[in-house]
This record gives C-alpha cells, sequence and structure tokens, in this order.
C-alpha cells in the first residue's frame, strides 16, 4: 500500500458538484438513560459527497453507530438538519422516511441479520419484494448479485448452511440490490475471520469504485487506513476529519 | 409501488412453516372452536329436524279434535290430558265427514286391557278407530288387512295386533284369523302392523287396534279421546279447523266446549323452541372462537418480540409501518382461515359420526352456522392482532435490530 496524494483533478471535480449528498448541520442525538441525559452524538457537521469511501473509528461507545442509524434514517436527530441529496430529511413521515431506505440506502449489519428460514436468494430478493418488484423483474436483479458475490452453488442454501463470510456477502448483496446510492457498513467484519473480512472489504471496496457512497464503522485500524475519508470519533464529537490517500488496488 | 398480495402471503407463509408450533397450537384453537360451533349447532338442529320429522309422521294436514276448551289458551294441559267436560261422540265425528274440504276422519278411543291367547297374555294398550287410521297415520300393514271400512258405530269382533305383540301372543304361530282375548271379550285377529310405524306418543308395535264402536263397548263409554281430520290440502287445514269448531259448537248447544290444534301449531311451537335453542347453543360455541381469538393474540404478541430483530431489519430495508401491519395480519388471518377450514373438516366428521352413532338424528350444521363459524374465526383473527401487528409496526428500528 503506497500512500499517493489525492489526484487534483478529483478536487475539481468533487468542488465543480459542490452539491453534498449527505449535509448534517448542529446534529445532536441525546439519549435518556433513567435521570440521565447521553449525548450519543454532541454537534456533528458532516459533509458527504457522492462516491466518496469513508471510515468511522473511535472508542466503543463514542456514538459511530447511533451516526451511522442516524444517516441511515433509522434514527432521528433530538436537534439539527440532516439534507439528503438536497433535501431535508430530519424529521420525514414514517411512509417517507421508509421508502428513502429502501432505494437510496442499503445497510451491512456485524450481524448479517438474514431471516433464518429464507434461503440466500430469498433473503437478497426481500427488498425488492418489500419494494413491490414484479417476481418476473426479480428474478434476473437475484441471479446476478448471486453470481457477483461469488454465492452461485449456495443461493438456495439458508444461512445456517453458510459460513459467516458467505453470510455476509448474503447481507451486502441485499444491502445493494436495490442499487442504493449510500451503503452503510457497521462492523461488517466484526464477526468475520481475517480472510472472510478481507473478502467482504474487497467487495465494499469495488462497490465504492462503481459509484457508490460506502460508509464503514470499523474498530479495525487496517481496515480503517484503507477508506479515501477517516473520521475519528469521541464522545460523541468528531476529532478528526482526514482526506487520505487513495487506497492502491490489491 | 407496494408488495402484493401474493409476496405478503407467501412472507407471512415462511413465518407460519418457519414457527410450527406456534402455528399448530392456534390452528388448533380455531380449528376447536369452529368444529365446537358446527357440531353443537349440527345437534340443535337434529333436534330440531327430528321432531319436525316426527309430526310430520303423524299424519299430513292433520286437524285434532279434543274434547274440553279453556278460554285463556287454545292448547291447554287439561286438554291434552284429555278430561272430558262433555263428551265428544261419535256422532260428532260423523258430521266431521259433511265438510268437502275433509278428505277423512279418524275417531279415536284408547284404553288398557288385558290381552290373552292360549294361556300367554298381557296388558295392551288398545286403540279404538276406523280404517281411515291406517292411511291419515302412513301406517303400513305387514300382514292381512287393517279395520274393515264400515259404518262407525258398528261393533265388529276384530282386531289389528302390534308385531311385538304377535311375538308375544302367538311366538312362531300364525297370527292372523286366530281368535283372541281382550278384556271379556273375543276378537279375530284380520292383520298384524309393519314394524316401522312408530311416532310420538304411541308405539305401534305394542298396540292392538280394534273398531271403535268395540272400543266403547270394551271400555264401557260413550266417549271419544280424539278425532284425527285430514284435510284435503294445506290451505285447507285452517277453514277446516273453523268449520269443526262451528259444526260442533252448533251440535253442543251452541256452547265451545272442544279444542281443535292443528298439526303445524303444535309444530311451530316446538321448532320456535328448539330453533331458538340452537342459536343459544350456537352462540355458547361461538365464545370458544373469542377465546381462540384471544389466544391468537397472545401468540401474536410473543411471536412480535420473538421477531423484533426480523421486523427491525425489514423497517432497516424499507418497509413502512403500514406494511409490517399488513404482515402480521395477514400471518394472523391466514392462521384464522386454516383453522377454519380444519374446524369445518373436523366439525363435519364429528356430525357424521353423530349421525352415524344416532341414525334417527339428522345432525346436519345449518348453513348460516358454518358461514356464521368462518366468518367468526376470520374477524377474530384480524381483530385480536391488530394490537401485535402495531406493536411491531412501532418498533424503533435500531433497538429492534440489537434485539431490544
Ligand atoms: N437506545 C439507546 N438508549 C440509550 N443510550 C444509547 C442508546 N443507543 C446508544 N446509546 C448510548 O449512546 C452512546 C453511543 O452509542 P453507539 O452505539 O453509537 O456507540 P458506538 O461508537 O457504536 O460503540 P461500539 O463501538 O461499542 O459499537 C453510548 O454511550 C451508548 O450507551
Ligand atoms: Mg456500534
Amino acid at each position: 500500500m503506497v500512500p499517493v496524494p489525492l489526484l487534483t483533478t478529483n478536487m475539481i471535480e468533487l468542488s465543480m458538484i459542490e452539491l453534498s449528498l449527505i449535509e448534517l448541520k448542529n446534529i445532536h442525538r441525546n439519549f435518556l438513560v433513567g435521570e440521565q441525559t447521553v449525548h450519543a452524538l454532541d454537534d456533528i457537521n458532516l459533509s458527504i459527497q457522492a462516491g466518496e469511501y469513508i471510515s468511522i473509528m473511535g472508542p466503543s461507545g463514542s456514538g459511530k453507530s447511533t451516526l451511522l442509524n442516524l444517516i441511515g434514517l433509522l434514527d432521528s436527530a433530538t436537534k439539527g438538519t440532516y439534507l439528503l441529496n438536497q433535501q431535508d430529511v430530519t424529521a420525514l413521515p414514517d411512509g417517507q422516511q421508509a421508502a428513502k431506505r429502501s432505494k437510496t440506502i442499503g445497510f451491512v449489519f456485524q450481524a448479517f441479520h438474514l431471516i433464518p428460514r429464507l434461503t440466500a436468494a430469498e433473503n437478497i430478493a426481500l427488498p425488492l419484494i418489500l419494494a413491490g418488484t414484479e417476481p418476473d423483474q426479480r428474478q434476473p436483479l437475484v441471479n446476478k448479485a448471486v453470481m457477483d458475490m461469488g454465492l452461485s452453488d449456495r443461493a438456495h442454501h439458508t444461512p445456517d448452511q453458510l459460513s459467516g463470510g458467505q453470510r455476509q456477502r448474503v447481507a451486502i448483496a441485499r444491502a445493494t440490490i436495490m442499487q442504493p446510492n449510500i451503503l452503510l457498513a457497521d462492523e461488517p467484519t466484526g464477526n468475520l475471520d481475517q480472510k472472510s473480512g478481507q473478502d467482504v472489504i474487497n467487495i465494499l471496496e469495488q462497490l465504492n469504485r462503481q459509484g457508490i457512497t460506502v460508509i464503514i464503522v470499523t474498530h479495525d485500524a487496517n481496515i480503517g487506513q484503507r477508506a479515501t475519508r477517516q473520521i475519528q470519533m469521541v464522545d460523541g464529537r468528531i476529532e478528526s476529519d482526514q482526506q487520505c490517500s487513495q487506497i492502491s488496488s490489491r | 409501488m407496494t408488495t402484493s398480495i401474493n409476496d405478503i402471503i407467501r412472507f407471512s407463509w415462511t413465518a407460519l412453516v418457519g414457527y410450527p408450533t406456534r402455528t399448530l397450537l392456534m390452528l388448533t384453537a380455531m380449528a376447536i372452536g369452529v368444529a365446537a360451533v358446527i357440531m353443537l349447532t349440527a345437534l340443535g338442529e337434529g333436534a330440531r329436524r327430528y321432531v319436525s320429522n316426527e309430526f310430520t309422521s303423524l299424519g299430513t294436514n292433520l286437524v285434532i279434535v279434543f274434547p274440553g276448551y279453556s278460554e285463556t289458551s287454545g292448547l291447554n294441559p287439561i286438554a291434552l290430558v284429555g278430561t272430558t267436560p262433555r263428551d265428544l261422540t261419535l256422532d260428532d265425528a260423523q258430521v266431521l265427514t259433511r265438510n268437502t274440504n275433509v278428505r277423512r276422519i279418524a275417531p279415536i278411543n284408547i284404553g288398557s286391557v288385558k290381552a290373552s291367547f292360549q294361556g300367554r297374555s298381557r296388558e295392551v294398550p288398545v286403540i279404538g278407530s276406523n280404517h281411515e287410521l291406517l292411511e291419515i297415520r302412513h301406517w303400513e300393514l305387514a300382514q292381512g288387512s287393517f279395520l274393515p271400512a264400515a259404518d262407525l258405530d258398528r261393533a265388529t269382533p276384530v282386531c289389528v295386533i302390534g308385531s311385538n305383540i304377535r311375538d308375544e301372543l302367538f311366538d312362531t304361530q300364525a297370527a292372523v284369523g286366530q281368535w283372541l282375548r281382550l278384556g271379556d271379550r273375543r276378537f279375530r285377529v284380520i292383520g298384524v302392523m309393519a314394524s316401522e310405524g312408530r311416532s310420538i306418543g304411541v308405539d305401534v308395535q305394542d298396540t292392538i287396534m280394534i273398531p271403535v264402536a268395540s272400543a266403547q263397548q270394551l271400555f264401557n263409554t260413550p266417549s271419544l279421546f280424539r278425532i284425527l281430520v285430514e284435510a284435503k290440502t294445506r290451505s285447507a287445514i285452517e277453514p277446516v279447523k273453523l268449520a269443526i269448531i262451528e259444526q260442533l259448537k252448533e251440535r253442543h248447544q251452541g256452547k265451545r266446549d272442544v279444542t281443535v290444534v292443528t298439526q303445524d301449531a303444535v309444530l311451530a311451537t316446538f321448532d320456535r323452541i328448539l330453533g331458538a335453542l340452537t342459536y343459544a347453543i350456537g352462540g355458547i360455541a361461538a365464545i370458544s372462537l373469542a377465546v381462540a381469538g384471544i389466544l391468537i393474540m397472545n401468540v401474536m404478541l410473543v411471536a412480535v418480540s420473538q421477531r423484533t430483530a426480523e421486523i427491525g431489519l425489514l423497517k432497516a430495508l424499507g418497509a413502512p409501518q403500514r406494511l409490517i401491519i399488513r404482515l402480521i395480519l395477514s400471518e394472523a388471518i391466514m392462521l384464522s382461515a386454516f383453522g377454519a377450514i380444519i374446524g369445518l373438516l373436523l366439525g363435519e366428521l364429528g356430525c357424521l359420526a353423530i349421525r352415524q352413532a344416532f341414525p334417527d338424528l339428522p345432525a346436519y350444521a345449518p348453513l348460516w352456522a358454518v358461514l356464521t363459524a368462518i366468518a367468526v374465526s376470520l374477524l377474530a383473527g384480524f381483530v385480536f392482532s391488530l394490537l401485535p401487528a402495531r406493536q411491531a409496526a412501532r418498533l424503533d428500528p435500531v433497538l429492534a435490530l440489537t434485539g431490544k
């Protein structure tokens, strides 16, 4: 991995787009635990452009997951403004919020969260079903996703018949089947061994090269340092936010 | 674009198959409820039809004349028991035949005497009547002939005996043509009743029938117990009834002293009572459906809490609240529907078993009960899963995904 300075042409491109995909302004997220208020997010300001590859790192309890959930519209801010594609989504009604999650956001979780009674292919098809895609349109998309993830011979297996790495690949296929702009991964390698974790990271980077904005929360410094933008969180604040070297493709 | 019904059903199906214990429990509860409604109403309806059939077997278009009349109600217990304030006579009976709407009449006299033949004897109920009785009551003969067609006041010494009487008095001997003794008189056996002749009150197998004039001599009474009148058509029943009242009033010095009952009226009363009974037991059985509904609610609540992570996931994947609600509801309604179908089959099997065990009882569940049972079970499944569905829809996806 040789650090290469970010190309100036990229900088120009970014500044020309200038309109952010994600714009967080003075975001606070408080939790009431008994009598105490926990400031999980404390005045977060963050602007993310389409196509970025971002890692979020920091000690346990620093608010990484909370930030990711908020970006993914699974949670909403106590205070502040969230613009997604220039649209204020801070307090969207449930139906519209769900529609945004369906179309623009994909989630990958540490615990995979596959439905145990459905096969790999059925799990992958789930977002399409929820979005109301016709069965004959679903099938080719699912087949392609299964191929892309190298799961062809596992498509009709249930999650308990798959290895951790395979499960996470099913989860990634599911997260990307709706072709979202944003892929949010909360410690996607946390339950995987070195090798499977590396495979998963490679897939995420591959997706990023295809233009998807990838935000990955990780405790693994090696993984975090591969991202082109690295955010460090401490106590609900962004402590550092660095544009970094372009990774060399492996 | 919304998720299609097909996909919702398919997804709910995987959930039902995925949690077999829960599914079986709820199916059982629903099935028992529906089967209970079907079997109990079938019993009630069967009883109603049984009684109705029995009444019909009394005869067709029947009008019954009793001596005695109470002002308060047409059909009073005293009249039914047959206490006679004023006698009903053979002449009264004769007069009734003049009405053109009357097809036939049968005067009835009853009593009990000792019947004996060659040293065997027993106490036997005796009916005095005429040849029309056979037709009016739709009875059948096994051997010989019925009472002869003759004037009502002719006391011929002949009798027709029930099959049990034949067996007891004559054993294997031929009965027809033999003389037997009733009280202090001798009667020649001219016929034997067929064994299926059976109706409310009288067991034909155990009676002996003789001409009504002979019975009056035997029991030493001029009065009649009943007069059975068969109207020519169903619509003639009421006119006949009114005519009888008028005719007898005229003959009895302008005093109304008979009670005239139509078979329809008696039947209608029993019909009402037993019909109400059927509704009542149907209603009680329907309570078991409500209980099944409450069970559904509890089990669905457990299901929601068991599957919190899954619901959180569905939300993360873009399912809006109303879709979550629809998924849970469809699961519950499918359970109810399958439960109802199983219950329907079990109930019908139960009815079949009842009919096998009691061939006389036409235990068929009425259509309204079947439809109500199905509707109530579907409704219970729907209503009682609204709360769990709403609870699922309101889950916080972040907490749900972490399994809290
Ligand atoms: N639902 C909640 N109720 C109360 N407190 C919460 C809730 N969710 C998060 N917190 C608190 O908010 C803070 C941030 O939590 P968060 O899960 O975002 O941390 P994290 O950086 O993801 O930690 P980890 O690395 O352990 O996953 C923590 O102090 C946590 O206890
Ligand atoms: Mg976390």
